[in-house]
Parts: structure tokens; C-alpha cells; sequence
């Protein structure tokens, strides 16, 4: 079993990237690799605008008085980070650059069911984009992500209704891509290819487009509530109008919970392809982590109000929606241990994207496990809206997700541009990214515990010591997610050229050259064995 | 007239092509308008509670006809019908999840 | 990239019947989502009546129930016509699909037309939500039984507006988009063996016509009259 990848002397001569030239041939396509590469740019333009409010956000809070920014200006800056990480990173990072690049050579088909569709779902989502950048960097918007009424409806003097469209836009780049992956998975599978045979990849995305099918609209409609209330005087959500704020909430965590499903679904298929490889094993107990993706996505529209325990509403549904929530976790702890049965005795090597795997696991343990201290009321009500929510939800999403997406990136990296990541460097930036957070968001938990509250710009001095740490920690994390940043668009021209199957995986993707070419496979496939056999060498396709 | 067969592995053979009768259709049609005479009819009546109940019903019954019949998912496949009954599913755990805070502010266990 | 010299299969599907099974899925699993997109609506509906019953009873009865059923009625009818104009096209007859399609925006623009006659009236008795906004109860004892009858009703229109706007808001976007396919049925652009654009517009119109369906009662009919 090879440590380093196989190389190859010379690129494919026809491929996706080569198949066509000039701008026309990269905003007109309909080829679901060329729109995923689109959407990687602009999620990673995303995440480098999110990033840098988090910087101002890591600035201000150096110091326990609010020295650098107006309150209401910092209340602009976390918003603003929440809102373009939220809805245009986390959302579509993985499902619209990987998913969409994968999910049909994974299935052996062609092109996703509507490839029009797609390209549509990335106009939608530059729009709403700009729409949003527009209100963010205009005037702003102080609200928070969360947009909680009366005050986004009756108070605020920020861009809510401009930031709401360009939100609703996006989200509609959500369903669509959803949709397109539902029918792509019922419909489109290559002869033999049943469901059992899928990669988890591909369950786990299942399971996602039907989150974003069942709870994006819900959100939607909120936000047009919020509109409505805002222009037309409507009076949902304003108690002196006879409405309910809280009603907003339960509407806006209807979506929102079972959202950050949809951010962390995606990473689990990740990983689920990332540990097999690297331990050279069959993944272990591949029906539990399929199943456990369905199960993940029904369980999270159950349990959406341990956001709202603290909101005024019925501590008896409270307590029901607590149950819930445990129960939540389990199927998530199912597919950690499955994870780990599948290292153990495995041939485990440590490239690039099993740092990151293992970064995820380990991480992902500790965001899951403060989860389960924030689903018992008792505790959540001691933490609430202070900074413990706010490391918890960083450990899943930035120790979760992050990982997985920059640990997938690194391990299609070749199957997407034909080209070798430089490893050494690569390896540096996972560690960093490893260092780094933990040291910013490691203190969070202590902070949040002892009382600082999230939201605010100044705190006690107690807490300076804690905050400088974190602070310290962000440099070192924005370090490490710069640097692929440059190495990888540096391999595109520069780095080795891989073989068809560098690492080498199974998978139907693998199968076909790298870069591949436009139709994917020359003929169609047809599969005869199960997924993840590390047993055999990897085989050449079997052609119709 | 295309008949309707079951299939062999039919895991993901979705609809099969039927063509309806139009004679089906008006017959739906007709089902409908009287069900439409019949809830304005209800609404004229002191049910009390039921009057949500009969009215809810009836909307639910045409509803289900036109699905049925109109929308033809009376001869598409399981995973049609799997994808139209999550969406109600989906809209019972909305509503019925969130009026559960609603019906429940007002417990006491605890008195005082 | 276009297709047009393959017939209507497109590149990336292996045979009619995948593209016509995929297209139908997608349009129902379309559906599902704006089911949940109404949802939302239907649920907040749902938290209001229960919690001013008494409020929501006596402003439904500021609504002309008559128009409502004659709308109701209306579209019914038109998805009776559009399932008449899919008919058409599975038996391959090019013109009556516009025909009937014709029949259906007809319907369609009628119930437009009575909604905007509806808005007005509601327009001029103040019942739009907002500062004009004053509500005279229908009933004598309404304000007895809820004092604060004005925030209620005020509810129960933003409601109104709101749902049977967006309902109207679809239905505007379905006519273009029936008018396109009766369009390309009169060029003969549909047969027996490919219909799948003009079935999935009748699915999304006969959606329409289902959440209607339940916004009359919902709107029209609550208590008793």
C-alpha cells in the first residue's frame, strides 16, 4: 500500500477543465464539475469576507472595554460574520463544490438529473450574495444571524428587509440544489449500483437534500413574515399588534436547527471516504451509518426548540423537545464508533486528508458531547447566550465541518484538477488549523461557563486573559486556512501530475482519468461488487 | 390504453403510462363541486368544535382527490406517494409541534 | 450544448422514460417543499385561531363567502381543464391541449379578477392591515368577548393578505407558464410519447388549486355564518 501518491507522467489530453475555453464556456455550462468549481470559488470569496468580520470581532474583544468599535457597529460585525458563514459558506460548502463534483461519478452517471438547474442554483446563490453583501456593507445589519422579532421586525433601523431577500434567494439555491440531488440519487444510479452499493458520500447527501427540501422553504416564509411586518405594518411577531415573537422562533428554528444538519451530513460522508482509505479497511458497519444519516435528518426536525428554552415558552414542551434531543444525538455517536471499529486493525497512513479525518473525529466528539450539556435544560439555562454556545457550536462546525471539507478537498484535489497538492505544506496547514482552533475556541467553553455573555463587545476583566488566548488562537487558525489557499492554487499549475487513482480509493470516481473527461465515463458503468473493498486492487471499470 | 403492470425490480420504475379517462375526470369534478356546496352548507350549521373539524375534513377529502386523481398518483409509484406524504408529514410535525408550546403555557404542576 | 437535433432526450439521461420519471419526481418533490412553504403560514394560521378564536370567527364573517366559493368553484373547474389539456396531450391531439389550456388561464384570470375586486373592498373598509387599519366587529358581542378584538382581527388580516396573496402570487406565475405550454402543444411540440413539461404544469397548477382549497374554509368559513 503505496504512503505517497501515485504520479503520473502526462494529464489526460481531453478533460472538463480543457473541454472548452473562454468565460462564455464557464458561466454558460451545464457540466456539474465546472459549476462545482464555480461555487468553490465563491464560497471560498465567502469565507474570506466571513473570516475577516471574525478578525474585527477577535480585535474588539482583546480588550474588556469596547474600544474599537460602537456597540451597535460590533453588533454590524458579528452579524455580518454569522450571516455569510451561516447561509453562504457552511450551507453550500460541501454539497454545492464536492457533492456536486462527486455525487454523479460516485453514482456513475453522466451529469446530475437537471444540469440547467444547477447552473441556475449558482446564479441564485451569487445574487442573494450580492443582494446580502449589499446590506451587509451598506448601512449593515445589527440583528444578529437570528433575526429574533420584535426587534429585527419593530426596532431595528438596519438593511433587514434587504438582507432577508438576498437570504431568500439563496435559499432557494439551497432547495434547488436539494431537489437536483434527490432525483439525481432515485434516478440516475448505474446498472448494479443499488442503494447499498452507494458510497456513504452519497447517503449522506441523500439525507441532506431532504433537510434542505423539508426545511429551507419554512425559513423562507419567514423571512417573508419579517418583511411583511417590517413594510406593511403586519403584525405577526409584535406583541402591541396581538402577535407572538416567540412564534417567530419556532419558526425560524424549524429551519434552522435541522440546518446545521445540513452543515454537518455532508462532512460525515467525508469522513465516511476518508477513513476507509486511509485504513485500507472497509468501513464498519456501513448499514448503521447509512441508515444513521436517514435517521439523523427526520430526528433534527424534532428537536428545534432547545434553541428557545430560555424564550418564554412551555417548559413542558421544553422538556419534551430535551428528550428529543438526546435522542439526536445517538445516531450521530453511531457512525464515531463505526468510525473507529474501522481504524482499528486497519493499515492507517497520515496524509493530508486523514489529519483533517482525524482532526474531525476528535473534535466532532467534543462539539457533540458540549451538545448534549446544552440539550438538558437545567445546564442550557446556566449557559445560554453565553460564550459555551458559542465554542460548541465552533467545535461542530469549524472543528466538524471545516475539517472535513478542507480534508475532502485535499483528497479529490487530484481527482478535480489532475494535479498533486504539495503534502508537506499541506500537512503544516492541518496542523495549524488543529493548533489554532483549538486555542481559540478551547477558552470559549471557560469563558462561557464562567459568564461572559455572547454578543457583546466589552466584558469583565477577569476574562481578558482568556480572550487574548482566543484571539491568539484565530491568528494561528486564519494562518492555516490561508495557506491552502495559495498552495492549492499553486498545484493547479505547478504541482506533480497524479495517476487516474493516486491514493489509491475505491469508488466509481476513481475509476475514471483525472482530471475527467466531460461525460465522466467513456461508457456507462456497471457495478458488480460492494463499496469500500480494499481487499482487491482497485479495478479497471467494468464498460457496457 | 397502456395497462398497469407491476414490474420486475421495480425499486425505482416510477409511474407506469396511464391515461386517464376524461369521463374519470368529470366525474372528480363533479365529486368536488359538491363537496364545495356541502362545506359552504356545514359552515351554515352550529356544529360547535366540529365545525373546524367537518370543514378540515372536507378540504382534506377533495384534497385527496385531486391528488389522487388529478395529479394521477393513484397509479404512480410507492416513492411517489412517499414523497407527497412527507410533505404532510412534515407540515403535521410544524404545526402540531409548535401549537404543543402553545396548548401547554398554561399547565401547572406546581401550584403557586 | 443544446439538444435540438436529438429529439427531446437530453445528453445526460439514457432513455425518455428516465428523463420523464426524473422530471416527474422532481416536480413532486418541488411540491413537497411548497407545501412546507405555505407551511409555515398554515401553521401560524393554525397558533392565532386557536389562541383568538373569538376574534378570527367574527373577522372571517367581514368576507364575502359567496365570492369565495364562486372562486372556489372556478378553480376546480380549471383543474378540470388542465387535467383535460394533459389528456390531450397523452393521446397526442396538439390543439386541444391549447384549447383547454386556454380554458384554464381563463379560470385562472377570473379568480384573479375576483381577488382583486375582494382586495379592494377590503381596501375600503379599512381592513388592510397597517396605520389605516380600524375594525368595526361583524358581531355585537365580539368586542365583549375579546376586548382586544382590534389587535386580534388585525391577526387575522395580516393573515389574509398574506396567504391568499402568496396563493395569488403562484397562480400569477402559473399562467406565463401555462400560456408557454399551450404554445408549444399548438406547434405540435408534444405527443403520446413525450408530454412531461405539460404534466409537470399541471401538477404545480392543481398544487395551486389544493392549497385554495383549504384557505377557503380556513378563511372564508370559520364558526358559522
Amino acid at each position: 500500500m503505496p504512503t505517497q501518491p501515485i504520479t503520473s507522467e502526462t494529464m489526460p489530453k481531453e478533460h472538463y477543465l480543457n473541454a472548452d475555453y473562454g468565460i462564455r464556456s464557464w458561466l454558460l455550462t451545464i457540466d456539474h464539475k465546472r459549476i462545482a468549481l464555480l461555487y468553490l470559488l465563491s464560497v471560498t470569496v465567502a469565507f474570506a469576507l466571513g473570516g475577516a468580520y471574525a478578525v474585527l470581532v477577535r480585535l474588539e474583544l482583546l480588550t474588556p472595554a469596547g474600544d474599537f468599535f460602537t456597540a451597535e457597529n460590533y453588533n454590524k460585525m458579528f452579524t455580518a460574520h454569522g450571516v455569510i458563514m451561516v447561509f453562504f459558506f457552511m450551507i453550500p460548502a460541501i454539497p454545492a463544490t464536492l457533492g456536486n463534483f462527486l455525487l454523479p461519478m460516485m453514482i456513475g452517471a453522466k451529469d446530475l438529473a437537471f444540469p440547467r438547474i444547477n447552473l441556475l442554483s449558482w446564479y441564485l446563490y451569487v445574487v442573494g450574495f450580492l443582494v446580502t453583501l449589499g446590506a451587509l456593507f451598506v448601512g449593515g445589519l445589527d440583528t444578529g444571524w437570528t433575526f429574533y422579532t420584535p426587534y429585527s421586525t419593530a426596532f431595528a433601523n438596519s438593511n433587514v428587509v434587504a438582507a432577508g431577500v438576498g437570504i431568500f434567494i439563496s435559499g432557494f439555491s439551497s432547495i434547488l440544489t436539494g431537489f437536483n440531488f434527490i432525483v439525481t440519487i432515485h434516478k440516475m444510479r448505474a446498472p448494479g449500483m443499488t442503494w447499498f452499493r452507494m458510497p456513504l458520500f452519497v447517503w449522506a447527501h441523500y439525507a441532506t437534500s431532504l433537510i434542505q427540501i423539508l426545511g429551507t422553504p419554512v425559513v423562507a416564509v419567514t423571512i417573508l413574515m419579517v418583511a411583511a411586518e417590517r413594510l406593511f405594518k403586519f403584525g405577526f411577531f409584535d406583541p402591541t399588534r396581538g402577535g407572538d415573537p416567540i412564534l417567530f422562533q419556532h419558526l425560524f428554528w424549524f429551519y434552522s436547527h435541522p440546518a446545521v444538519y445540513i452543515m454537518i451530513l455532508p462532512a460525515m460522508g467525508v469522513i465516511s471516504e476518508l477513513v476507509t482509505c486511509f485504513s485500507r479497511k472497509r468501513v464498519f458497519g456501513y448499514d448503521f451509518i447509512a441508515m444513521s444519516s436517514l435517521a439523523i435528518a427526520v430526528l433534527s426536525f424534532l428537536v428545534w426548540a432547545h434553541h428557545m428554552f430560555v424564550s418564554g415558552m412551555s417548559v413542558y414542551a421544553a422538556m419534551i423537545f430535551s428528550a428529543l434531543s438526546f435522542l439526536v444525538a445517538i445516531p450521530s455517536a453511531i457512525k464515531v464508533f463505526n468510525w473507529t471499529a474501522t481504524l482499528f486493525r486497519g493499515s492507517v497512513s497520515w496524509q493530508t486528508p486523514m489529519l483533517y479525518a482525524m482532526g474531525f473525529i476528535g473534535l466532532f466528539l467534543i462539539g457533540g458531547l458540549t451538545g448534549l450539556f446544552l440539550a438538558s435544560v437545567g445546564l442550557d439555562i446556566h449557559v445560554t447566550d453565553t460564550y459555551f454556545i458559542v465554542a460548541h457550536f465552533h467545535y461542530v462546525m469549524v472543528g466538524g465541518t471545516i475539517m472535513a471539507y478542507l480534508g475532502g478537498l485535499h483528497f479529490w484535489w487530484p481527482k478535480m484538477t489532475g494535479r498533486l497538492y504539495p503534502e508537506w505544506w499541506a500537512r503544516v496547514s492541518a496542523v495549524l488549523v488543529f493548533v489554532g482552533f483549538n486555542t481559540t475556541f478551547l477558552p470559549q467553553f471557560i469563558l462561557g461557563y464562567l459568564g461572559m455573555p455572547r454578543r457583546y463587545y466589552a466584558y469583565p476583566e477577569e476574562f481578558q486573559v482568556l480572550n487574548v488566548m482566543s484571539t491568539a488562537g484565530a491568528s494561528i487558525l486564519g494562518v492555516g486556512f490561508l495557506l491552502p489557499i495559495f498552495y492549492l492554487a499553486w498545484s493547479m499549475r505547478y504541482g506533480r501530475i497524479s495517476s487516474a487513482n493516486p491514493w489509491p480509493a475505491t469508488g466509481l470516481e476513481w475509476q475514471t482519468p483525472s482530471p475527467p473527461p466531460t461525460e465522466n465515463f467513456p461508457r456507462t458503468p456497471v457495478v458488480d461488487e460492494e463499496a469500500y473493498d480494499y481487499t482487491r486492487p482497485p479495478k479497471e471499470i467494468a464498460l457496457v | 390504453m397502456a395497462e398497469h403492470t407491476p414490474h420486475a425490480d421495480a425499486v425505482d420504475l416510477g409511474p407506469h403510462e396511464h391515461v386517464v379517462s376524461p369521463k374519470l375526470y368529470v366525474g372528480i369534478f363533479a365529486a368536488l363541486m359538491v363537496l364545495t356546496y356541502l362545506t359552504v352548507e356545514a359552515a351554515g350549521h352550529d356544529f360547535g368544535i366540529f365545525n373546524t373539524v367537518v370543514a378540515l375534513g372536507i378540504a382534506s377529502t377533495k384534497a385527496l382527490l385531486v391528488i389522487a386523481f388529478f395529479m394521477h398518483v393513484r397509479w404512480a409509484g410507492k416513492l411517489v406517494v412517499l414523497v407527497v406524504a412527507s410533505g404532510f408529514v412534515w407540515l403535521g410535525f410544524l404545526i402540531l409541534i409548535t401549537m404543543s408550546d402553545y396548548l401547554s403555557r398554561g399547565f401547572s404542576l406546581v401550584t403557586g | 450544448m443544446s439538444d435540438a437535433h436529438a429529439g427531446p432526450l437530453r445528453h445526460h439521461f439514457a432513455t425518455l422514460q428516465q428523463q420523464k420519471e426524473s422530471a416527474t419526481l422532481g416536480m413532486w418533490v418541488f411540491i413537497a417543499q411548497e407545501i412546507m412553504f405555505f407551511g409555515g403560514l398554515f401553521g401560524t394560521y393554525a397558533i392565532y385561531r386557536y389562541l383568538y378564536y373569538a376574534a378570527f370567527e367574527d373577522a372571517s364573517h367581514h368576507l364575502d363567502w359567496k365570492l369565495g366559493a364562486i372562486n372556489t368553484g372556478v378553480l376546480i373547474c380549471s383543474s378540470l381543464t388542465m387535467a383535460l389539456a394533459v389528456h390531450a396531450a397523452a393521446v397526442g391531439k396538439g390543439k386541444q391541449i391549447a384549447a383547454w389550456i386556454a380554458a384554464t388561464i381563463l379560470l385562472g384570470s377570473i379568480f384573479l379578477g375576483v381577488k382583486v375586486v375582494e382586495y379592494k373592498e377590503k381596501f375600503d373598509h379599512h381592513l388592510v392591515p397597517g396605520p389605516k387599519f380600524h375594525y368595526v366587529p361583524h358581531a355585537e358581542a365580539a368586542r365583549a368577548a375579546d376586548p382586544e378584538i382590534d389587535r386580534h382581527s388585525q391577526i387575522y388580516f395580516s393573515l389574509y393578505f398574506m396567504m391568499t396573496g402568496l396563493h395569488a402570487l403562484h397562480m400569477i406565475i402559473g399562467i406565463p407558464l401555462l400560456a408557454w405550454m399551450g404554445w408549444r402543444g399548438w406547434r405540435g411540440e408534444f405527443s403520446a410519447l413525450y408530454h412531461s413539461p405539460i404534466e409537470i404544469t399541471g401538477l404545480y397548477w392543481h398544487f395551486v388549486d389544493i392549497v385554495w382549497i383549504f384557505l377557503f374554509p380556513l378563511l372564508y368559513l370559520i364558526g358559522h355564518h
